[in-house]
This record gives C-alpha cells, structure tokens and sequence, in this order.
C-alpha cells in the first residue's frame, strides 16, 4: 500500500557523522557486498570489469568543499543512502504498491515482486537515494539491512546496518530516532544533528553530525620555536664547522 | 532529466488521441456510417493506445504493468492507469452503438469526454506534483497538457469530421483559437521555467549537505568516477545542448505550421480535411517541445553531483 502510515511505532535510521567520516567508503563496499548476497536481487553491475562499468549502489560517498570567510577550506566526505523520510515522495507516487513505509519501524522497502521498473519513485526522491538495478531492471534502495538488524542467525553485535558494522571511524550510528532517549537521539540532540533538505518537506529520519567547529593552532608561534633549537655537542661543532666553511 | 523516446511518444500521441475523443464525445459532427466511425476511431484510439503501449517500453518490467492499476489512492500514475483503459472502454461501447445503431448517446459521448480530460490531466500531474524539479511542479503544467491534447484532438476531428459543420467558419475559427491558446500557455510556461531553475529554488547544495552555515559548498570528488543510474536519468545535460534551435523547430512546426494550414483552410484554399495535416504537423512539432519538457528539466540531485 502507497499511502503512508499516519506514525510509524520506531523510527529507525542512521545518524552520520560529518566530522569523523574519513571517506575510505568502507561501507559502500559493505553495503554493495552484503545487498548483492542478501534481501532481493543481487545489486547488479553491467561492465563490471570493463571500461564503463556502471551499477546500482544503495549508500555513496560524495566529497564536498567547504570554505569559510575566514579560515581555510576544509574537506567533508559525505555519504549519502535512503533516509527513510517520514513524508517519503517515492512511496506515494509508486503506481503498483512495491514502495512501502512499514508502520513498525518505518523502514522505507520495495516489493521487488510487484516493481515495474517505472523509476517514478527515483524521480522523487530529492536525495537521489534510488537507482534502477540494470540487471534486475527494479528499483533498488537501502533496506536498513532488515535482513541484518532482526537476523537471530548472527551474532548480536552484527545484527546493525552494513554500513555501521564495518565503518572503521565509528562515523555511522543507527538506532530508533523516534525514542528520544536512545543513543542516536542523544547523540542528534548534543551535536546538533539535522536534516537534509527540509525544504523539500520530506521529514527525514537519518540524521547528520555537522562537523565540529575547527581549532586553529598559532602556528607562527610553534615555527619560531623549532628554529630556536640550537644543536649541542658534536652535532654543534659540525653545525659550527660547516658554517665556518661558508 | 533523460529524454527518454518512449515517454515522449507516449505523452504527445496519448494526448492527441484523448483530445480527440474528447471532442468526439462532444457530439463534434462526422458522418454516420459505420466505416466512417471505424476510420475515426481507429485515428483517436489507435494514437491512444499507440502512446500507452510506448509507455510501457520505458518499463524495466512490463509484465508487472498491471499492477499500476493498484495505487489510485495516492499515485498519479495509477490513476493516469485506470482513467485511460475507464475511457477507452467508454468509448469501444460509445462507437460500438454508434456504429450498430447509427446514433451517438450523449450521455456516454459526455462520460468519454470526462474520461479523456481526466487521463491527460493525470498525466500532467505525474510531472507537476514533483517538487524536486522545479520547472515541472507548477499548477501550469496540467494548463499546457490539456490546451496542447484538446489542440491536437480537435485538429484531427476537424480533418475527419463534416466540413464546415456549424457553418459560417465556426470550425476554422475555434481551431485558430485552440492553436494560439495552447502556444500562448506553453510560452506563459516557458517564461515562468526560466524563472524557476533549480539555481533560484530554496534548494542549494548547502541545503543538500547542510554545510551551507560553515561555508561556502563545492563538490570536490564524485562518489564514482563513471556515470551512474542518477546521473544518466536525472543530471542529463546533453539534451539542453540545442534548446533555443529546438524550441524555434517546435514553435514553428508545432504552432505556425498548423496555423498557416488553418488559415489558408480560412480563406479557402484548402479543404477542411487538410486540418488532420495540420494535426499532424502540431504532433511532430511536439516532440521537440517534449523533449524540451524532459531535457531542460532539473532536478535536486543535481545538487549533489
């Protein structure tokens, strides 16, 4: 059913930390390994080993710029995966009933059983968190790994998104957003976490961690005290020697 | 956005056949005889059917097109779905009668005509409910839809209708009016898309990465070095490339073609019938406006990319 539950019960997501992210893209490669061999199709690539390969992946790592007015530029790896908006567009314009919100935990899925490969969801989708499987020819998108987080065939601490189990910088965090007492709650309301795009009205769930604001060491003072050093000992009398023989 | 030839064939021409049939269940004049119905029917349907079977080759799955029927309760595309066969089998009873009987049912002609208008209303609303290309999601959008399906529709039905029906030029006249009604709504439409890019929206690439309170945002790398599914459908630029040269081919194939061709209908140097030529020329002329709906297109994620 394409019409969105009124609340959902949780509201599961990621929380993504923009200052500790170091853009290795560790859980894109995760993300692509786990969904190739887990829920649905495979996540397809065409001319996978080719000169233009090209393929579906559900989290993806941009690299942005920042600069400030006064201070120098800095580098912000970003990644970015469905975020399981609580007003999600592509859900209500899917015309067969394969975009659904769940009302439990409010992870946005495809039925890939009733897809007709349209791509109307991507299209709106502000975020671009949807890509057409060119193999499978059906919509593809993040699952949450909904069938990792409820899996009581693994062990509890892999029973997390991909993504969050393999992230090497402990930048990903996922949790129940609704629950305003949960880790990823605290840690939203401490770093003031926030949404991409409001504007476009989609209530996302998965939160960002800005990142945090820069030191900025006096470097002039730490330069004039290296060049104060003055060598001892034999080292000095080389020092000297050399210079004395211009 | 990807101009994609399916979904481009299947706007104009399920456009022009819906408006046709409209402006048949209008009770619009033709001659009675059976094969003549046919012939008609055959033109209004066949462009009908002819779009919604191009529609389906943009599908990834086409044998799950059936399900479309299911979601009318918040998809526009589902509704577009059940409003088209609803129509096409209002009008298959509609002809039938008309055909058996030799006599048209108002009544049934008015529910055709409701459908019709309904369909490519639905249709328009597939694109101008996206809030995430700004050129599309305006009210004007299902305003240019109609005019250019009614415009079309009713060119046809003047070629293949009785000539000079009503008499006194009527016929010549509303079709001049259609014509410049529907290129003055598309230019109105153009004008405000020019004012509505992706660049003066709310949206920036500081609100896509709310980095926008650090600093100024810049992409620096990709996530990949290759194309991908978003880039090829949603960051198309190639097609904007000829916009102004294509816009002009539109313009005058699709509205001073038709015009002239009306005109000279008008003064009586043409035959009533030539009108289906002059529907023929707007359809053509469509498909570069088409292409320019799609192509010149943005979308937020372009933002990202």
């Amino acid at each position: 059913m394409t019409t969105l539950p009124s609340s959902t019960d949780k509201k599961l997501g990621l929380v993504i930390d923009l200052d500790t992210c170091v853009g290795c893209h560790a859980c894109v490669v995760n993300c692509k390994e786990w969904n190739t061999g887990g829920y649905g199709e495979p996540l397809g690539d065409k001319d996978a080993y080719g000169a233009e390969p090209v393929g579906a992946w559900l989290n993806r790592i941009h690299t942005f710029e920042v600069q400030p007015d006064n201070a120098p530029a800095s580098i912000v790896h970003f990644p970015k995966s469905c975020l399981h908006c609580e007003d999600a567009p592509c859900v209500t314009v899917c015309p067969t009933g394969a975009s659904y919100k769940r009302s439990e935990d409010g992870i946005v899925l495809v039925d890939e059983d009733k897809c007709m490969g349209c791509g109307l969801c991507a299209w709106a989708c502000p975020y671009g968190a949807r890509e057409m499987d060119p193999v499978a020819n059906v919509m593809k998108k993040c699952t949450l790994c909904v069938d990792r987080i409820y899996n009581e065939n693994l062990p509890e601490e892999d029973r997390i998104p991909a993504c969050v189990r393999t992230c090497p910088a402990k930048a990903r965090h996922f949790g129940d957003l609704g629950d305003p007492g949960s880790d990823v709650s605290k840690l939203v309301a401490e770093r003031g976490g926030f949404d991409l795009m409001p504007e476009m009205g989609t209530r996302p769930v998965n939160q960002y961690l800005p990142p945090r604001k820069k030191t900025r060491p006096d470097t002039v003072v730490a330069q004039h005290e290296n060049q104060k050093v003055k060598a001892q000992g034999f080292l000095g009398w080389l020092d000297n020697a050399l210079e004395q023989l211009g | 956005m990807h101009p994609a030839i399916s979904v481009i064939l299947f706007s104009v021409l399920s456009g022009a056949g819906f408006g046709m049939l409209a402006i048949i269940g209008l009770d619009f004049p033709f001659r009675d005889n059976p094969a003549n119905v046919f012939v008609i029917s055959f033109v209004g349907v066949g462009l009908a059917v002819a779009g919604l079977v191009s529609s389906t080759f943009h599908l990834g799955r086409p044998a799950k097109a059936w399900r479309a029927f299911s979601q009318w309760r918040s998809s526009w595309l589902s509704r577009e779905g059940i409003a088209a066969v609803a129509t096409l089998l209002l009008y298959g009873i509609y002809a039938l009668w008309w055909m058996i009987e030799g006599e048209r049912l108002a009544w049934l002609g008015a529910l055709v005509t409701i459908g019709s208008v309904l369909t490519v209303f639905t249709t328009s609303m597939i694109y101008a409910q996206m809030k995430t290309v700004p050129h599309w999601n305006t009210k004007f959008t299902p305003v240019v839809y109609l005019a250019f399906s009614l415009c079309t529709g009713f060119l046809l039905a003047a070629g293949f209708g009785i000539n000079n029906a009503y008499g006194g030029n009527s016929v010549v006249i509303v079709a001049i009016a259609a014509l410049l009604t529907a290129w003055a709504a598309k230019t109105f439409w153009w004008q405000r898309a020019k004012k509505s890019s992706l660049a003066n929206s709310t949206s920036s690439t500081a609100t896509a990465t709310g980095l926008g309170k650090i600093g100024k945002v810049r992409l620096l790398e990709r996530p990949h070095t290759g194309p991908n599914y978003l880039t090829k459908e949603m960051v198309h630029i190639i097609g904007r490339k000829h916009a102004s040269r294509l816009r002009q081919i539109a313009m005058v194939i699709g509205g001073l073609l038709p015009l002239a061709i009306v005109l000279l209908i008008f003064i009586g140097l043409l035959p009533q019938g030539a009108m289906a030529a002059a529907a023929l020329a707007m359809i053509i002329g469509l498909f570069a406006e088409r292409w320019l709906f799609f192509a010149e297109a943005e979308h937020s994620v372009s933002l990202y990319y």
